[in-house]
């Protein structure tokens, strides 16, 4: 058993997916999900405690081994992202239960869940394989799941939303399966570790360099679109903005940070850092756009008058935290982009799930409505008041962690300026989270109609993640030491 | 086993207590925890750390630290230095606390308050958030000067800012909530200039440790302002502004009058008296701070001599004070900085002792204006009193406070032969003497009668302001006992023959010609000093001259405000064009477009890989 568990953890919540489809029922449909994503929750920890100490796992799918047939291969990077989307997905369930109640209709529960439980194999799938098509498989399965669960929105934009989202995930995935083909053309492999020999090779031979060029193009595009990457995030805040309040919680906090953890995969496992960094010139790509797009859409959140639709122009900008840590290319830099993959899921998560609660309440999240909220629903504003301090990497907070190491990264680098600009982010974002707490405690309410804070079925999930952004603020330690062996695993380089 | 417990978290679990007691039970416990936590201080610090040593950059005992990303955190650090002000913020606090007893008692606003209808001016009906909010702030501030690290420094700075303004939003005015914001805001950019120069220092040398940054002092050369770089200059614009440096400085003047009676001798004790220790540890001796200073203790004398809140004027007078302490640090001998930090303990009581008595006098009437107030000697003899002995003390009369403090920096500026900046010094004493220590009593208890009839303010007001006055001439009489507080050793005796009589005969005929220009009619418009040594030169140009430097300084201070804000204007209009909600960076796009950009990131991608 314990032997499988690298295969049970996508495998368990994919079978369950179609139970909870038959059952048909909201009730016993919440349970299976709940039963499912608990399962790989709990095997995720296991395997993260295994792969820390014994090292990377690789698992043979049917007993084949690598190149043939198709690998698991965790390591200690897909393990902590392999935490990360099992844990907000364990979360997020139990949110879903109450907030799935107001928000959609019963005969749509068993669908939504079984959705749910595909994009958490989906996520979950992708963390893990080590098959380059395997990785295309996963992502169509999570996105696909992804597409229906936000049509299921209110609002009935959410079902334009939900379809450019398609438009735009569907070319993201073909460009990654074509250049996934270029490799495989150019190599015959498909299995990374294998590929991540064959390709010096080939670029070496100068027979055939400007097709893996060009692969490595394709792959570029396709995976900063997955992960909104300014300007390919215009998909992005609508998708947050119109689905249903639990699925942009949980998104929001989940399948970026997929994407993200998948660019590290492709450009330093497979392609080696060498040459994606020194060959290609990725960082000159990534790292103005990563600017850019921290200072553009922290600014824009700033304009926004919608707080789910500002908190999805936020998560644009904070992927550029991401990112920026990455384009780095050394160790503390990536260590940075994957403290603040985890931080930002933890806080954002808890952010968007007090929204819920709002939504739950008040049946809006626009800014003019929320007056007088501190009053009506404390509980519920003082968790956006506590995400909110994190966003603005208040110290004792999960956000002060991030911005303490990205600075540190850039000054290791000896770019004050961009640490400048990882700064001036914190201060707009101390604007927009300002702008919300100012109308919801310092306005008083026009209507006289009583608003009751939220439910406890809320309320206790939500307040996980925000205990969550405080716990792992003050002791930064295990996140930070996960992470930074991580990042010294995807460059390959032995402490 | 105390020891180990930093002073700040006795205020901050007093803080908790304050918040769920009423009545009796909580006056019980705002006065118990100020004198608590000065018996701890004294018991533990105070033993190990009380003989007299030469600090310079060294560090105290440190008693409390903990590990973050591998730096030492020293949340409790005491040396001589933080000590006094240990001492200082406790028994400021004390004094705070007795003054702010009588809020939630229901004690009325004077009649005045309600006939020219504004409502609770006292802020009454706020005295929970009052109560808890000071106490939190009186705890950030001894966090603050105890923290032995920058990090730790930046937690109390901020916590400084969100704490206090909730003593400026108790006025519960609009006006207030909007100077409310402008203060936390320019207290928030301050706090994270402090962090990113701390984080750059840290880059520099590895270490966080709060000491010293730039400047020599006392034989502990860390170099002038160029040699440290940017971090050093983020950290010291950081300082600054909680300081109220030269065009840093409007949120004193913003804020201080806009907070409730019982708020403002809160706020006027703490943030700008923590900036100064601030400077004093990490940049004793740096030459730039000897000309910021002076500039300090000069310009605010113009507009002080002219405002008519006389709240407004007490502002002035602590920005022109801090002056002084700014440039006794840079001056940087052992007398310089021992007079800066003295000062700074004789200000906070005597300006305390000043905020509260024009409290009283707001509580009362309802009213701060010297154009509205006058007479009220006759129903408030004994504030009336108290409030001449503020004055006495901050005009540094001989046998007051600020004569024994206030003339170790004039000494030293001498020693250092530094003639000009003890000419300015003089001047600006002379001005203190105009605008504090006559123009404050003289307008609310005396001038022209108002017709206003009160009463005196509540006994609490009554015994807090008593005992500053004590204090006031407890430490003018007996300086020696004081002096032993301080950081350094020194040899100094405020009472030579050459010191009381310079200041006698400058405090005479500052009085003289304030006198003069009253009876001449000219006061209120006119603003003129007349100072012994630079007499002729004042009385040749006369007016003329205090006319067109004060419209020089104002037309200037306008000029540089209108600039920045249009400037801001037309940034935040473009901004607003592409970043506002219906900007191109901000709306809906329709999927072709959306398309369109990835076939345009593919074609730029695959030029700059394949070319």
């Amino acid at each position: 058993m314990s032997q499988n568990l690298p295969a049970l953890l996508v495998v368990v919540p994919m079978l369950l997916a179609p139970l909870a489809a038959l059952l048909n029922r909201s009730g016993p449909a919440w349970a299976v999900a709940t039963a499912g994503i608990w399962f790989s929750f709990v095997t995720a920890i296991q395997l993260l405690q295994r792969v820390m100490a014994e090292g990377a796992i690789t698992y043979a799918m049917g007993g084949w081994a690598a190149p043939i047939g198709i690998e698991l291969r965790i390591d200690l990077a897909s393990a902590f992202v392999v935490v990360i989307v099992s844990s907000i997905g364990a979360i997020g369930v139990l949110y879903a239960r109450t907030s799935v109640a107001a928000e959609i209709s019963e005969d749509r529960h068993a669908l939504f869940y079984a959705a749910l439980l595909l994009n958490v194999c989906g996520l979950l799938g992708i963390s893990v394989t080590g098959d380059m098509f395997n990785v295309f498989v996963f992502l169509e399965i999570s996105s696909l799941s992804a597409y229906s669960m936000i049509a299921l929105g209110q609002d009935r934009r959410a079902l334009t939303s939900a379809f450019q989202y398609l438009i735009m995930g569907s070319v993201g995935a073909t460009f990654i399966v074509i250049g996934i083909g270029l490799l495989w053309v150019m190599t015959g492999s498909l299995a990374m570790m294998d590929l991540a020999e064959r390709i010096p090779m080939v670029w070496e031979s100068g027979q055939g360099d400007r097709t893996i060029a060009v692969a490595f193009t394709f792959l570029t595009v396709g995976v900063t679109l997955k992960l909104a990457l300014f300007p390919l995030h215009l998909w992005l805040p609508n998708a947050y903005t119109y689905s249903p309040s639990a699925v942009t919680g949980y998104m929001a906090a989940t399948s970026t940070k997929v994407s993200v953890y998948l660019l590290m995969r492709f450009f330093f496992t497979v392609f080696g850092k060498e040459f994606s960094f020194e060959q290609m010139q990725l960082d000159m790509v990534l790292m103005p756009l990563a600017l850019v797009a921290i200072l553009a859409m922290s600014l824009v959140a700033i304009y926004q008058t919608n707080v789910k639709r500002l908190l999805a122009f936020s998560s644009v900008a904070q992927v550029g935290y991401m990112v920026l840590g990455i384009s780095f290319g050394s160790v503390l830099g990536i260590a940075a982009g994957i403290i603040h993959l985890f931080n930002h899921a933890v806080m954002k998560g808890a952010l968007f799930m007090a929204m819920g609660c709002v939504m739950y309440r008040i049946g809006s999240v626009r800014i003019e409505d929320m007056k007088g909220l501190g009053k009506a629903m404390p509980w519920t504003m003082g968790a956006f008041v506590g995400g909110g301090l994190s966003m603005i990497g208040v110290p004792l907070t999960v956000g002060f962690v991030s911005k303490w190491y990205l600075v540190q990264a850039a000054l290791a680098e000896g770019r004050w300026f961009v640490a400048a600009i990882v700064m001036v982010g914190s201060l707009m974002a101390l604007i927009y989270v300002w702008k919300v707490v100012e109308v919801a405690y310092f306005q008083r309410r026009e209507d006289e109609a009583e608003i009751r804070e939220a439910p406890l079925g809320l309320l206790i999930p939500t307040y996980a993640l925000v205990a969550a952004s405080f716990w792992f603020g003050i002791d930064a330690g295990t996140t930070s030491s996960v992470a930074i062996s991580a990042a010294e695993t995807l460059l390959g380089v032995m402490p | 086993m105390l020891g180990s417990m930093p002073p700040f978290v006795l205020f901050f679990v007093g803080a908790i207590v304050v918040a769920f007691t009423k009545g009796t039970v909580r006056k019980g416990v705002v006065l118990a925890v100020p004198l608590m936590g000065l018996v701890n201080l004294f018991m533990t610090a105070g033993a190990d750390v009380g003989a007299p040593s030469a600090i310079g950059a060294s560090v105290g005992q440190v008693y409390l630290t903990f590990d973050l990303f591998g730096y030492e955190l020293q949340p409790y650090r005491a040396d001589k230095l933080s000590l006094l002000f240990g001492y200082l913020f406790h028994i400021a606090a004390f004094l705070g606390f007795i003054y702010a007893l009588h809020l939630g008692d229901g004690t009325p606003d004077g009649s005045v308050a309600s006939e020219v209808g504004e409502d609770d001016v006292s802020g009454d009906s706020k005295a929970t958030v009052q109560h808890v909010s000071a106490m939190l702030y009186a705890g950030s501030a001894l966090g603050a000067v105890f923290a032995g690290d920058f990090i730790t420094l930046f937690v109390f700075w901020e916590l400084l800012a969100i704490t206090s303004v909730f003593l400026v939003w108790a006025r519960d005015s609009d006006r207030a909530y909007a100077t409310g914001f402008r203060y936390l805001i320019i207290h928030v950019v301050s706090g994270v200039l402090l962090l990113s120069g701390a984080l750059m220092l840290a880059h520099q040398t590895g270490s966080i440790e709060f000491g010293h940054v730039a400047g020599e002092l006392h034989g502990d050369e860390a170099g002038g302002l160029a040699g440290a770089g940017l971090p050093a200059l983020l950290l010291l614009i950081a300082f600054g502004i909680k300081a109220g440096f030269p065009l840093a400085h409007n949120w004193i003047t913003e804020a201080y009058p806009e907070s409730t009676p019982t708020g403002t001798v809160f706020l006027s004790a703490f943030t700008t008296k923590v900036a100064v220790y601030a400077l004093a540890r990490s940049f004793g001796g740096l030459d730039e701070l000897i000309w910021i200073g002076t500039a300090m203790t000069f310009f605010p004398i113009f507009f002080a001599v002219l405002e008519n809140d006389l709240r407004r004027v007490l502002g002035y007078s602590m920005i022109n004070q801090i002056g002084f302490m700014v440039a006794g640090i840079g001056i940087g001998t052992a007398m310089a900085v021992n007079g800066a930090v003295a000062h700074a303990f004789a200000d906070v009581i005597f300006k305390g002792l000043l905020f509260m008595s024009m409290g009283a006098v707001m509580t009362m009437t309802g009213r701060t204006k010297g154009t509205d107030l006058g007479g009220l000697y006759k129903t408030m003899p004994l504030t009336a009193t108290l409030c001449i002995v503020g004055a006495s003390a901050i005009s540094a009369f001989p046998l007051f406070s600020a004569f024994v403090t206030k003339s170790m920096i004039m000494v030293a500026a001498i020693d250092e032969h530094h003639y000009i900046v003890w000419l300015f010094m003089l001047f600006a004493s002379a001005g203190v003497l105009e605008h504090a220590g006559i123009k404050i009593p003289f307008f609310a208890f005396f001038a022209h009668d108002s017709g206003i009839r009160t009463k005196e303010p509540p006994k609490n007001m009554l015994v807090a302001m008593t005992i500053g006055g004590v204090l006031c001439v407890l430490l003018g009489v007996f300086p020696n006992t004081f002096y032993a507080l301080l950081p350094f050793e020194m040899d100094y005796h405020p009472y030579d023959t050459r010191h009381v009589l310079t200041q006698l005969q400058l405090l005479c005929f500052g009085a003289l010609g304030f006198i003069m220009l009253m009876k001449t009619g000219v006061y209120p418009d006119e603003k003129r000093a007349v100072h012994i040594d630079a007499e002729i030169l004042y009385r040749k140009l006369g007016p003329w001259v205090m006319q067109a430097v004060g419209g020089a300084v104002g037309r200037l201070d306008a000029y540089v405000r209108a600039t920045v804000m249009r400037l801001v204007q037309t940034v935040l209009g473009g901004l607003d064009r592409t970043h506002g909600s219906m900007g191109p960076l901000a709306r809906s796009w329709a999927s072709g477009s959306m398309v369109l950009w990835v076939a345009l990131s593919l074609a730029v991608y695959l030029l700059f890989y394949l070319f």
